[in-house]
């Protein structure tokens, strides 16, 4: 494995981690402090959740800023001008996030 | 004032100078003197004791941020802590800048309630990301935004707790 997936695949920091809100300051309780931590909350979370972290661009923000991987951030960026909603945007968010993680899992170059 | 076991009992003099620090804590001793019909070195002797007591605490100015044009907005938030960590999560709240008061409640579950100012919605959503949420202890955080102000006021002395 390389250094940049054992990088992407690490466990952060508490302080590092992702935390669901599901609006301004509404913390679900939920959070993620790694890449596989955070396909499974991706398929647990409230959707009002997944849409207003994906609007807000925080999701794009803490996998490159945070986690250092800019191809599942400009992944992201990218399924954000698709203007899903509920379930549809769980899955297909679901979809990217656990493939990217799969592929990191099997050794693949990032 | 007397003290006898650690508790302190007010005399009725006390109340009324407390009465009038309330009203205006800007007067002289002199002017509360005339006011309560006392000399203005008993209005001294009698303030001081109640701050060295912490019977007063501060004097303050109460300013309105509006009128010299500060925007910010006023968050209620409501913690739900693990009991183990609750003091430990009020001690860190009181110390940020961000949390003007900081509560205790016991209902069905152990919860802390802070009063919080933001300059806007970003930053509200920040300080509680970046600050709040991720203290050891925080189960879930519940944060209503304050749209309307409509009485706010400390304990006054001649208030029904009285």
């Amino acid at each position: 494995m390389s250094s940049l997936t054992s990088r992407f695949l690490r466990k952060l920091a508490r302080e590092e981690a992702f935390y669901f809100f599901t609006s301004i300051g509404n913390y679900t309780g939920e959070i993620a402090a790694s890449l596989e931590e955070f396909v499974k909350k991706i398929g647990e979370v409230n959707t009002r959740s997944l849409e207003f972290h994906l609007y807000r661009r925080d999701f794009e923000e803490w996998l490159s800023k945070t986690l250092g991987d800019e191809r599942l951030a400009e992944e992201i960026k990218n399924m954000r001008r698709l203007r899903l909603t509920g379930d549809t945007l769980r899955s297909k968010l679901y979809g990217i996030v656990s493939k990217r993680y799969d592929e990191l899992k099997r050794g693949f170059q990032p | 004032m007397k003290i006898k076991n650690n508790a302190i009992t007010l005399d009725d003099l006390d109340w009324e100078i407390l009465r009038a620090l309330q009203d205006n804590s800007r007067q002289t001793y002199t002017e509360i003197g005339h006011r309560l019909n006392v000399a203005h070195s008993t209005v001294y002797d009698r303030v001081k004791k109640m701050e060295k007591h912490g019977i007063v605490k501060k004097y303050t100015a109460i300013i309105d941020p509006e009128k010299i044009g500060m925007r910010y907005i006023t968050a209620i938030i409501t913690i739900f802590t693990d009991p183990k960590e609750s003091k430990n999560i009020a001690r860190k709240l009181s110390e940020s800048k961000e949390v003007f008061e900081v509560f205790t409640s016991l209902s069905e579950e152990l919860l802390i309630i802070a009063k919080v100012v933001a300059e806007d919605h970003d930053k509200l959503h920040s300080f509680i990301a970046q600050s709040v949420a991720p203290l050891l202890g925080v189960l879930r955080i519940r944060t209503s935004i304050i749209t309307r102000k409509h009485k706010e006021e400390g304990f006054l002395i001649g208030s029904p707790l009285e």
